[in-house]
């Protein structure tokens, strides 16, 4: 037997105590719940405006979020090195960046924090003035028409708002509101607020986020709100170009700007424009306090929460392929899982993460089964290996560009998430299997095949799961404690649970 | 959904099962990865037992017997000079220099006009050679692709007293060697079911070969006993391999040739010139405790223990070192 050896044994331990500590410490004193439920929500949302500078004084002036129903603000910040940065508390909240002179381009981070909560007693805003303008003909005619026939089926403001966006949105179009369409496409949100108006319901355009975990690269999109006394409603603005596997309605929409000024205005630069980048936390309401109370400039709570939201999104993943790794390592080393390659498993189940399991197996089964038979093919014309991958990948490309196409066409946007598959590891799959068929037989390729799925599978479900996902990302203890059994289940010398099966009859003498 | 109490059950039993296992020593895949292939196989000399040319090369210079090197060719444009090679040759092996499992092995075993004779009866002609050779120096058999070299050898002359035990294919006998010393041994039976090949999950029949005397013990064909061949129905109880003591000096005596302290020997029987080495094997496969009915660490743990001087004997002590241990 391999002598106990005491650094590791040591190395293995301090790993476990640090993690441990590390974990405790974050629980006890910046009280981060173990578990997920018990905690609020807080959305911490990052805008990045980049614009040119030319040479100029510089002012920008970025509107920012209030609390509103839904949503309270916790705290708010900018980053930018060189600026002078102000924050403006009048009737349009805002955050003013300055500088005397400033040449290319140029990056301005502001983020907030926002905590979910149904608190009702937040100042609301009140209704706005009705404005009325004027179209010329056709146009005037085309809404006074469609104005008026949502008007007679209508009982309230509300119901009135429904009525006109169903017209927009109705299939085929009424020949008025093509009109208008055709026409107004560019500033829809615009005019239905002007139509509202001139029915004499106060209304007018917000902007707004949809916040989904994880997301960067947002932009804001227009809605429309409508008051009818002291209550308003949000409503989508109809025909809005959007990528429906990304869009989810019933995310939490947070308004940005709601009084109808300009999001952004930049002087002495061009070009300018704002992204998005938002991430979800589970804090007790306690521990917001700590974190408001110290918040940076504190090593012992050094964590991936110091990183700017669009690394930190990104951090959210990569946190859990460690997971998915522990997942490979048990179930080869303990069960004796056979996979097709080592770790493909991880990065298939980092893709159903994206893609959802049902759409993600099927969309996997299509993908490798299409390739099998297109590389049996290919293994006639005897090619060199490096051109014979090469020729999968671009075959894995044509068939995902297919599928996604075909689908869209039927309706299932379900389809279009076929692209979240890392193409050149299911390139390498479908030579590996198609090798292994010929080589060894079907019946090795379902091992394999069905053993990766398996695994892909069991790591999904570690991965996509809650509490895991809170763990990983609110305690980087986790990590260390994962490394830990990684290094001790790599000394493990007993048997598989499938060698029991195999060498059972050699017990039994 | 079993119930409670099966499933309770069905855990005891796989304890049981488990516990059973470790009593009669039988090894599993992480303790030979770990315990054996990890401690005592250096990665650096891998490549001695991966390239069947460069073991052949090695075997060479420490006298070990192999089948005699024909040619090799290396590179495409010495594929159209092959027939140069082959001339006159009534019977040779191809075979890829890093090819695994039995892969890209072509056995030639007679002359026919123009054409030749494969070991399963089919005709080739000097095309399909020259084929079969450019795809191994391409890399279709080898390992990841990897570019490859084509060994051309004489072809064994099998001993008759095996040829009644073999499905097409050569019966070759496997022997564990650690740090020296055998352990255990198996010969493989090719049938119709495993196409010629002796590859034991293809369904070819394993049999346990006593140390002390290289006469089968026990058979296993998918796990299960089997009394005789399938498809030549020889009782395999009568099985004794000849020139057995010879076949085990060898065997020993690849633990100096490549400083491996854990390998499986491949070695084949010549009917003229006696046991030779076909290739070694660095991460040998466990079947060969189902083929001799018992585990392989009793064994492996008595070399564990052995002291310097033990170790350093010449093969012919090592081997009856082990015959006197490990008789059954």
């Amino acid at each position: 037997m391999i002598k106990r050896n005491l650094p590791y044994a040591l190395l293995v331990g301090l790993l476990l105590l640090a993690g441990i500590a590390q974990i405790l410490h974050r629980h006890w004193v910046y009280d981060v719940p173990l578990l997920p439920g018990d905690a609020q929500t807080i959305w911490s949302v990052e805008a990045k405006v980049e614009f040119d500078a030319n040479g100029e004084p510089v002012k920008v002036r970025l509107a920012t979020p209030d609390s509103q129903p839904g949503f309270m603000v916790l705290r708010d910040s900018g980053a930018s090195p060189g600026y002078g940065l102000s924050f403006v508390p009048d009737d349009h909240p805002g955050a003013e960046w300055t500088k005397r002179s400033a040449e290319g381009k140029q990056s301005l981070f502001y983020r907030v924090d926002v905590l979910e909560s149904d608190a009702h007693d937040l100042m609301d805003e009140s209704a706005p003035p009705i404005i009325t303008s004027s179209w010329p003909e056709p146009y005037a005619s085309a809404v006074t028409q469609v104005v008026q026939q949502a008007y007679s089926t209508s009982a309230d403001h509300f119901s009135l708002t429904r009525e006109l966006l169903k017209a927009f949105n109705s299939d085929p179009r009424d020949q008025h509101v093509q009109l208008l369409v055709s026409q107004y496409r560019q500033r829809l949100p615009q005019l239905i607020v002007d139509m509202l108006n001139m029915a004499g319901v106060p209304s007018r355009v917000v902007y707004g986020l949809r916040l989904q975990d994880g997301r960067r690269q947002q932009t804001l999109l227009p809605y429309i709100r409508v008051w009818q006394g002291d209550n308003s409603q949000v409503f989508d603005v109809p025909l809005q170009e959007r990528n429906p596997t990304l869009f989810d309605p019933t995310a939490p929409l947070l308004l940005w700007e709601q009084r109808g000024e300009p999001v952004i205005e930049v002087m002495g630069g061009e070009n300018s424009q704002v992204r998005f980048s938002m991430i979800k936390r589970e804090e007790s309401a306690f521990g917001n306090v700590a974190n408001r109370l110290s918040d940076e400039h504190d090593l012992l709570n050094f964590s991936i929460h110091s990183l700017p939201i669009e690394e930190q999104a990104m951090f959210k993943t990569i946190l859990l392929i460690p997971i998915g790794a522990l997942i490979v390592c048990l179930l080869r080393v303990l069960i004796g899982l056979k996979t097709s390659g080592t770790f493909m498993p991880v990065l298939i189940a980092l893709a159903f993460i994206q893609t959802s399991l049902v759409t993600g197996l099927v969309g996997f089964l299509i993908i490798v089964a299409t390739g099998l038979v297109i590389r049996g093919y290919l293994s006639h014309l005897n090619l060199l290996l490096v051109s014979r991958i090469s020729a999968t990948i671009i075959t894995v490309i044509a068939i995902i560009g297919v599928f996604s196409v075909a689908s869209y066409k039927f309706g299932l946007t379900e389809g279009l998430k076929i692209t979240f598959f890392p193409m050149i590891i299911l390139s390498w799959t479908i030579e590996r299997m198609s090798i292994l068929w010929e080589e060894e037989g079907w019946r090795e390729v379902m091992t394999q095949g069905g053993g990766s799925l398996l695994t892909a599978v069991i790591a999904f479900w570690a991965m996509s799961n809650p509490l895991v996902r809170h763990l990983t990302f609110n305690f980087i203890g986790v990590q260390l404690v994962i490394m830990a059994v990684v290094l001790m289940l790599g000394t493990y010398t007993g048997y598989r649970l499938l060698e029991l099966k195999r060498f059972v009859k050699l017990g039994k003498h | 959904m079993p119930s409670l109490s099966e499933s309770l059950a069905g855990i005891g039993e796989m304890f049981g099962a488990y516990r059973s296992m470790s009593r009669q020593g039988v090894l599993g895949m992480n303790a030979r990865n770990r315990l054996y292939i990890g401690r005592y196989n250096q990665r650096r000399l891998f490549p001695l037992v991966d390239n069947k040319l460069k073991t052949k090369q090695l075997a060479q210079q420490y006298e070990i017997a192999v089948p005699e090197l024909i040619g090799v060719i290396d590179s495409q444009h010495q594929v159209s000079m092959l027939s140069k090679h082959l001339l006159g040759l009534e019977s040779f092996v191809i075979k890829p220099a890093k090819g695994s499992g039995g892969k890209g092995i072509l056995v030639i075993q007679g002359h026919d006009g123009d054409g030749w004779i494969k070991a399963s009866g089919d005709r080739v002609t000097l095309q399909d050679v020259q084929r079969h050779v450019s795809n191994i120096l391409a890399g279709l058999y080898s390992l990841g692709g990897a570019q490859d070299v084509a060994i051309i050898e004489h072809c064994i002359r099998f001993d008759d007293s095996l040829a009644n035990y073999s499905f097409e294919g050569v019966p070759d006998i496997r022997v564990i060697v650690c740090r020296g010393f055998p352990v255990m041994a198996m010969t493989r039976l090719a049938t119709r079911e495993s196409d010629g090949k002796a590859n034991l999950h293809q369904g070819a029949v394993g049999v346990g070969l006593s140390l002390k005397t290289g006469r089968a013990i026990n058979g296993v064909m998918h796990g299960k006993l089997v009394q005789a061949h399938p498809d030549t129905l020889e009782r395999l109880s009568e099985l004794v391999i000849p020139q057995w003591d010879e076949l085990l000096n060898l065997a020993a005596g690849c633990y100096e040739m490549t400083g491996l302290g854990y390998i499986g020997t491949d070695v084949v029987i010549d009917r003229d010139k006696g046991p030779m080495l076909l290739e070694l094997n660095a991460r040998p496969g466990l079947a060969i405790q189902m083929a001799n009915g018992k585990g392989l660490l009793p064994g492996l743990r008595k070399i564990d223990a052995l002291t310097d001087a033990e170790l350093r004997r010449p093969a012919a002590q090592r081997v009856a070192l082990s015959q006197q241990w490990f008789a059954d």
